[in-house]
């Protein structure tokens, strides 16, 4: 029996040598794949096992962590969620993540192999780095004077330092708060429900993911494009331009909503913003100058990103004469975003040279330690640096003698450009109001903020008068802001 | 052969008790569950769990318990045997006490601490009462007759999760066919011994097989086939696994005839085939073994093997540590079936080991005492009783592992489960006992006593 009882004892072994190599199987050759698997909850615990990275506007946090005792123990939280989540975006369980949020998530969920001390040991260790802190270029001051400025109204305000290409200011209204989809629960797929649903479409960044007709504003590319190409040589010239002005090639006329528009000059085209003198400078630059120069102030550009990505601004490049015409006064097909008319006023008031925008000044780590800092990249050489001082004196122009009156600041040199852009089947919607501007101090060697403002449905239902009125004063006290310290 | 002269105890040497080694493992057993305690505790709320004293002193005073019921009643017993046990018990009651912090609605510590201590009293009353193993031959059909009147009980209540295994009397349920496999492993003890050559050497040849008579073999043979037919009607799929294991392991030991392993393989794995290819339930475990992850791809997230994959593989090579998991993902079993997933995850590959050879040992020990033993009645219950033990380990680490299909049953004293807990307690008494007699100095038979399986398997 002793034989047996050992052959029984063996055939036990065998099936003890079975297990074990088994569990070294999946223990240690498929863990990976295991680890990975996309219905393993387990990378979505350890994700939410820890407080997130902070967003810091203006050296504190405008975002927190708090723990809920739950599965996925931090949620996020927000101070003055609606005002700040053009900037931030939201993290939500259920609903993953946007902006900055989505844009530097490795950072502040503490994946990024660069928060940790020695590189590679997070693949070591299979350990996380506490959450990574964002800071980003953004005004408190300004970020509020816009926001209070729209009013709840529909509107974006995107401002930029020209010299560096910072972003202090980025406001969508009407806006959301964030927190609310922080969770998981009832409460946040109900609010994403509302959101989703508002009409009023408050978790869309109309800032920079919402494009509009430009309208007048476009008339400041126009004119760098026609400076440019040496279409105007004196910008003080009287031009040979008709007023009513026949779209060419057909027998539509093109009005203007200002007097005095017959053979004005270019500087006088700007102040009182003549539709039928930009029209035909457009034209005579011809499409291929025109989308060149558009280009270089960032239009028709898909890849742009601040690091979330901007949607294009567009600019036809097949058209017809009399559509030229219409698109060199921000008509026709020509749509922008307010960062990119933001863009356009910064970088005629840095003489032609367009910083790169950029919303994040640096990343470090959960004690301080940078991580990484952007710095200030030349984006385009936008226009000549002559005639940027042209385009300078232009819209300062406008702000003491035109229709951007409203824009002025005592003691400050302010420059603008209004616009009014006509919507809808026929025209029939509410027109968008716009204000580009610019501001820069007597002391200073450098502009300190331009800035583009958007409202829809201005109350004014006239041309220039509702930009200059109601985008205006918005401007206004946004570069007061970015003056004021 | 030679070399079983050395298994065989030396007939003048005075064994030593080592009642002082059982004695330190018992404490280190204790010590280790304490702190598995404290450690869950630290980990999940930063501090020792208040009742930790309690805990340690409530496990302490149950292996002290144990101990002295060894010392004064079954001295000679081997000492490994009660500390695994104890340290087995220990560790499932910190898993369990762990997978109870994530369900607070559902605490199933506290009553597998009143079945644990159960199983301890019940081990006591063994060592103490049975003073001779051989007493358990004259019950053979006793024991036969209950166990088949405790299987086929449940039938008559309803199912509970897929199985007809469950009596439930007011809040308490257990599973009578837990007992039975002990009574069973008795009966073919006592049966296989008594009939042994019988089975060996008589009946007809055929080719290389020799069949013994339909009269020796006939009863045996109708006696399993009942109680696996009981349990497949059961849907208990494990329990036949084990029995019909259990049953080939003895009639090999007993019989020494390599044909009836084939034989039993054979119709193993006809049945497997059979059972699984048309009973629904086991249908659909089988092919969620070959397959873990297609409820993923069909959408419907992981299956319950699937994620006991990724407990496992989250553990990786050293473990999450105690309380760091999240095994409880496993969902409603993960105390039970699937315990070794909490094991596998927060003690790694390392402590899984660990689990596996603690396991392995408390077998080994069980065949040396079968191997040392002089009767080969307690030599058969010996090996079934440590049989019954290795099979349920590999049944159900292997199911939960994806090695095998998985199959409804408990981890032994690791798992939540009230009359697993005790049958396992009262199978490590009944090798207590075995172990005593065959280490126990047999003056005046001892000549006699190592001439018989010498002269058995040199024939």
């Amino acid at each position: 029996m002793i034989r047996y009882i050992r052959r029984a004892a063996a055939l036990l072994l065998l099936l003890l040598v079975a297990l074990l190599l088994n569990a070294a199987r999946i223990q240690v050759f498929e863990a990976d794949s295991l680890d990975n698997n996309p219905a393993n909850r387990r990378l979505t615990i350890a994700r939410y096992g820890q407080p997130r990275g902070n967003i810091l506007v203006g050296g504190k946090s405008v975002t927190g962590s708090k723990n809920t005792g739950e599965q996925l123990k931090y949620e996020r939280t927000y101070r003055d969620g609606p005002l700040y989540a053009p900037v931030t975006g939201y993290a939500s369980q259920t609903y993953g993540t946007t902006l900055i949020e989505n844009a530097e998530d490795g950072i502040l969920s503490g994946t990024d192999s660069m928060l940790a001390p020695l590189p590679l040991w997070n693949e070591i260790t299979r350990s996380q780095q506490p959450g990574g802190n964002v800071v980003t270029t953004v005004k408190d001051s300004m970020q509020r004077a816009a926001y209070q400025g729209l009013g709840g109204r529909r509107g974006a305000v995107a401002a930029v330092e020209p010299s560096t290409g910072k972003i202090l200011a980025l406001v969508s209204t009407p806006s959301y708060d964030p927190g609310q989809l922080s969770g998981t629960g009832s409460s946040v797929t109900d609010a994403w429900a509302r959101l989703n649903a508002s009409k009023s479409q408050p978790m869309l960044n109309r800032a920079i993911r919402q494009t509009y007709p430009p309208g007048s504003t476009f008339k400041i590319v126009t004119a760098a494009a026609a400076l440019d190409a040496d279409v105007v040589t004196d910008p003080d010239a009287e031009t040979d331009t008709p007023s009513p002005y026949v779209l060419p090639g057909t027998s539509t006329t093109l009005p203007n909503e200002a007097r005095g528009c017959e053979n004005a000059s270019l500087a006088e085209a700007i102040r009182v913003s003549c539709n039928t003198v930009m029209a035909d400078l457009g034209v005579r630059v011809g499409l291929d100058g025109m989308v060149e120069a558009v280009r270089k102030f960032g239009f028709n550009d898909t890849g742009l990103k601040i690091p979330s990505g901007v949607v294009k601004s567009n600019f036809d490049t097949e058209m017809t004469d009399d559509q030229l015409a219409l698109s060199s006064i921000g008509q026709f097909d020509t749509t922008a975003t307010p960062l990119q008319m933001a863009m356009v006023a910064s970088a005629v008031a840095n003489g032609g040279d367009l910083k790169s925008p950029y919303l994040v000044d640096r990343t470090t780590t959960h004690d301080g330690t940078t991580v990484h800092r952007n710095g200030s990249h030349t984006y385009h050489q936008a226009m000549n640096p002559r005639t940027a001082m042209q385009l300078r004196e232009m819209m300062v122009d406008v702000v003491e003698n035109g229709t951007g009156s409203n824009a002025a600041i005592d003691g400050v040199t302010v420059g603008g450009k209004t616009g009014t852009a006509q919507h809808g089947i026929d025209n029939s919607g509410r027109p968008y109001a716009w204000f580009i501007s610019w501001a820069q101090s007597p002391d200073s060697g450098q502009p300190a903020v331009a800035v583009a403002v958007v409202v829809e449905d201005a109350a004014a239902n006239r041309a220039d008068i509702s930009g200059g009125g109601s985008a205006a004063p918005i401007a206004r006290s946004v570069m007061e802001a970015a003056l004021r310290d | 052969m030679t070399a079983t002269t050395a298994d065989a105890p030396p007939p003048d040497l005075r064994l030593p008790k080592r009642r002082g080694v059982e004695l330190l493992l018992l404490i280190g057993a204790v010590l280790i569950s304490v702190y598995g305690y404290a450690a869950v505790g630290l980990a999940k709320n930063d501090a020792v769990p208040p009742d930790v004293a309690g805990y340690g002193a409530g496990l302490g005073l149950l292996a002290l318990l144990a101990h002295l019921a060894v010392r004064f009643r079954a001295p000679y017993a081997d000492p490994l045997l009660l500390p695994i046990a104890v340290l087995l018990n220990g560790l499932g009651l910190v898993l369990i006490y762990r997978l109870d912090l994530e369900t607070p609605k559902d605490q199933a510590a506290p009553t597998q601490l009143i079945w644990s201590t159960l199983g301890v009293a019940l081990f006591t009353t063994v060592v103490v009462f049975l003073r001779d193993h051989r007493v358990l031959q004259r019950y053979a059909y006793l024991s036969v007759a209950t166990a088949l009147v405790l299987m086929i009980v449940p039938i008559f209540f309803p199912a509970v999760n897929g199985a007809k295994i469950w009596i439930r009397v007011g809040g308490l349920s257990f599973q009578p066919g837990e007992f039975a496999k002990i009574l069973l492993a008795v009966f073919f003890a006592a049966y296989l011994a008594a009939n042994r050559n019988a089975l060996a050497y008589t009946g007809r040849r055929i080719w290389k097989l020799q069949l013994p008579t339909g009269r020796v073999l006939g009863p045996i043979v109708a006696i399993w086939l009942l109680s696996v037919g009981v349990l497949v009607l059961e849907r208990d799929l494990g329990t036949s696994l084990l029995f019909f294991g259990l049953f080939v392991i003895m009639l090999y030991v007993a019989t020494g005839r390599t044909g009836w392993i084939a034989v039993g393989l054979v119709l193993a794995a006809v049945g497997a085939f059979v059972v699984g290819s048309f009973e629904p339930h086991v249908h659909s475990r089988v092919e969620d073994w070959l397959d873990p992850f297609a409820s993923i791809d069909a959408g419907q997230g992981p299956s319950q093997l699937a994620q006991s994959l990724f407990a496992f593989a989250a553990g990786g090579m050293l473990g999450t540590g105690l309380g760091l998991g999240h095994s409880i993902l496993i969902g409603f079993a993960a105390k039970s079936d699937f315990i070794l997933a909490t094991a596998g995850e927060e003690l790694g590959l390392a402590g899984l080991t660990a689990i596996f050879l603690l396991y392995a040992l408390l077998v080994a020990r069980g065949y040396r005492a079968g191997l040392a033993l002089r009767d080969p009645f307690g030599r058969l219950l010996a090996i079934g009783l440590a049989s019954i033990l290795a099979l349920q380990v590999f049944v159900i680490a292997g199911g939960v592992m994806g090695l095998i299909p998985l199959t409804g049953m408990a981890m032994p004293f690791l798992a939540q489960g009230g009359s697993s807990v005790v049958t396992n307690w009262i199978i490590v008494a009944l090798l207590i006992r075995v172990s005593d007699q065959a280490r126990r100095p047999q003056p005046g038979h001892a000549e006699t006593g190592i001439i018989a399986p010498i002269t058995e398997d040199e024939r």
